[in-house]
């Protein structure tokens, strides 16, 4: 088993071997051929409408923008594959917005200031404490419904739809509560709302040596076990890429500027004089963005290298079975709207503190872009099947189409009608794929 | 060879077992037992009970009365960990793989491998699946790959490979080649003996008596939730085994007429 080369499998015949080649090869070298996919249909989605709308698409703003508009949806995309994946669905999430944002917002309005005194530095995180709390316990309740009094989570989390925008409503009856704290505010990614240059640059340098890490620590384990190895320069390539993507990012936010008023608020703040021409102060990578990322790396982590994540595949693929191989598959489902509801409260900070608002509105529909990013990134509704770096393309797949619309100056009713039929087209593709694969 | 074996306590008795569904006696008053190294066989038609009552070992199914026995020490087994945890590994008839899991992930399904981060240890569990497999079935190199697309002799291997690897003492195969083709079928029969001279004890329930006449050294026999008797192999025909799954007679009650009907 010391052998670096795996020896060929005996059933191939020379056409066989030739024709799929290829997809055996990356599939020998672990890559997801899904994923190589996606990131080259969200390419020419991008080049696509950046030639469409006149070269106004692929520009620092827009892309900015476009990144901040993903990450309410795409956070909690990342919860829904695992909800997916364990042959369940949480239609209350767009709902659970609504009723957690709602609270969230009394609490630094009208609860804590007059505790506490307006202003102080503890008032946002009690607030998001609480929220993920809440939403944590939301998630349990309704995950324990499904899990130990047998009800479909279809129709729990459908109740759970109608219910939480009711208390939405009765929180603060139906008022809409603005503003919210200062800090606050800061996670919703405005114009304040960003890292700024350096703290990016540092960023995306800490990003790109965990990705060369990652690589050579992948090595040194396979080595370890006398496993094959992928060749140097494939490992090389993928590392080259991974930093060039990330380091290519940070470069675009830190080319998107401040406008001239918040840029001169700015410049007086720090005593730099305002000079001739202007001063063009980076944003950087926004808040929301950096949590989304935070999200994407914890939950990716969960889901790949934890036993609770490798059991809800396991009870995903087969539940008999899981149950059998002494899974405790009840827990593991109350596990699992419980993280849901978590990257809800998640969610919901982020979009009060982004309309720096509250309206017992919030979130309404929005289960079904959360499902939708999900589907488009792979997960299967039968269960099993599904990754959380899909399921963030996913999303940023139907942004990036929205958003290029709007340029295009596209109706909303007809970017509904463009975005369902994405969806459909999208999942029979995947479909067509999986069937001629799983042969 | 009986007589040095009931000397010992049985690795496994199952005393007065019974089981009912709503009033049915799926399975009533039934008792069996397993020494190490033997190949038990139950056998029996549809709904004669044999997989009820195995999984009443397998910790599957609660029994309602009746007592386990593991090396003569009553047991009490509620859950398939519980089992598990005993040394009783289960096949089951459909399989119980995760379709979506690779064959690694598939054998420690319930018990994977952690690393000292507690993280899984997926090289960890692919190298205990290599060793394994490597005894098993060395041709077998598809350790990346979900189960779903290996063969119904390779899914049957990496079940197996699952009881093995965690040092089952009793090994419950619950019709492990129903969905196997010839050359397949007797590769499982290879890896039974297999384990029978590595002195593991087997329950094979089947309902194919060729199996089960060629591998197993006794034959329970049930009918209608009820044991008909435990024969040796050796002291029986083929036909009068078959007399006892359809009319339920024991050889010495069976007349000639009744087994030349069984044909007719």
């Amino acid at each position: 088993m010391s052998v670096v080369e795996a020896p060929p499998t005996q059933s191939d015949t020379p056409e066989q071997s030739t024709r799929r080649s290829f997809g055996s090869f990356l599939r020998d070298n672990e890559i997801d051929t899904r994923m190589a996919g996606m990131i080259a249909l969200l390419l020419v989605i991008w080049v696509g409408f950046h030639f469409l709308s006149g070269g106004t698409f692929l520009t620092p703003r827009n892309l900015w923008n476009l990144s901040v508009q993903t990450s309410t949806v795409g956070i909690m995309a990342t919860g829904m594959v695992l909800v997916i994946v364990s042959r369940n669905i949480d239609l209350s999430v767009g709902s659970m917005v609504g009723v957690v944002g709602m609270v969230m917002a009394i609490l630094q309005f009208e609860w804590l200031p007059p505790l506490m005194g307006l202003g102080n530095q503890w008032i946002w995180i009690i607030t998001i404490v609480i929220g993920l709390a809440l939403g944590a316990l939301i998630g349990a309740f309704q995950g324990s419904i499904i899990a130990y009094a047998g009800v479909p989570s279809f129709i729990v989390t459908l109740g759970g739809l109608l219910v939480w925008r009711g208390f939405a409503w009765l929180t603060a009856s139906g008022r809409t509560l603005a503003p919210m704290d200062a800090t606050f505010q800061l996670l919703g990614g405005g114009s304040r709302g960003s890292l700024g240059e350096t703290g990016s640059w540092v960023v995306g340098g800490v990003a790109c040596i965990g990705i060369v890490a990652l690589l050579v620590l992948g090595r040194r384990r396979r080595r370890k076990f006398g496993f094959r190895l992928r060749p140097m320069w494939l490992d090389v390539t993928l590392g080259v890429f991974g930093c060039a993507v990330v380091l290519g990012a940070v470069w675009v936010t830190n080319s998107y500027y401040l406008p001239e008023s918040i840029a001169r608020e700015v410049a007086e703040e720090r005593g730099i004089p305002w000079p001739q021409g202007g001063l063009q102060i980076p944003l950087g990578i926004p808040y929301p963005v950096l949590i989304l990322i935070g999200v994407t790396l914890v939950m990716g982590f969960i889901a790949n290298r934890r036993r609770f994540g490798r059991n809800i595949y396991a009870i995903g693929g087969n539940p008999e079975a899981a149950e059998l191989g002494g899974i405790n598959t009840r827990r593991t489902i109350v596990k699992t709207f419980m993280t849901m509801g978590i990257l809800v409260g998640v969610s919901a900070a982020v979009s009060i503190a982004r309309l720096n608002a509250a309206v017992s509105g919030l979130g309404t529909l929005s289960e079904l872009y959360v499902i939708a990013a999900a589907v488009i990134g792979g997960t299967s509704l039968s269960g099993g099947i599904g990754t959380i770096p899909g399921a963030i393309l996913g999303a940023l797949v139907m942004q990036s189409l929205q958003s290029g619309m709007v340029l295009l100056g596209v109706g909303a009713p007809m970017q509904d009608v463009v975005l369902g039929v994405v969806l459909v087209t999208a999942v029979a593709i995947d479909a067509t794929f999986r069937r001629r694969t799983a042969r | 060879m009986t007589s040095e074996m009931t000397a010992r306590a049985p690795l496994v008795e199952l005393r007065n077992m019974s089981v009912s569904f709503g009033g049915v006696h799926a399975v009533n008053d039934v008792t069996v037992d397993l020494y190490p190294g033997e190949i038990v066989g139950i056998v029996g038609g549809n709904g004669a009970g044999k997989s009820t009552l195995i999984k009443t070992l397998s910790g599957a199914q609660r029994a309602d009365s009746g007592q386990i026995f593991i090396d003569g020490e009553p047991v009490s087994i509620n859950t398939p960990r519980d089992a598990k945890a005993l040394g009783v590994e289960t096949i089951y008839q459909t399989l119980a793989l995760a379709d979506n899991l690779d064959s690694p992930s598939n054998m420690f399904l319930g018990r994977e491998l952690v690393t000292r981060w507690r993280t899984l240890d997926d090289s960890g569990m692919e190298d205990a699946a290599r060793k394994v497999m490597t005894r098993l079935n060395p041709k077998f190199q598809n350790f990346k790959v979900p189960v779903a697309s290996l063969s119904g002799g390779q899914r049957q291997g990496v079940a197996i490979a699952r009881a093995v690897h965690f040092n089952a003492r009793i090994l419950i195969m619950d019709e492990p080649t129903a969905a196997l083709g010839p050359a397949e079928t007797e590769q499982v029969r290879g890896l039974m003996r297999r384990l029978q001279q590595e002195g593991i004890g087997i329950f094979l329930i089947s309902h194919d008596i060729h199996d089960v006449f060629d591998l197993a050294g006794r034959i329970s026999v049930m009918l209608q939730g009820k044991l008909v008797g435990t024969v040796n192999k050796d002291d029986v025909t083929m036909d009068e085994v078959l007399a006892m799954i359809i009319i339920g007679k024991l050889p010495e009650e069976v007349t000639k007429t009744e087994l030349e009907q069984l044909h007719g």
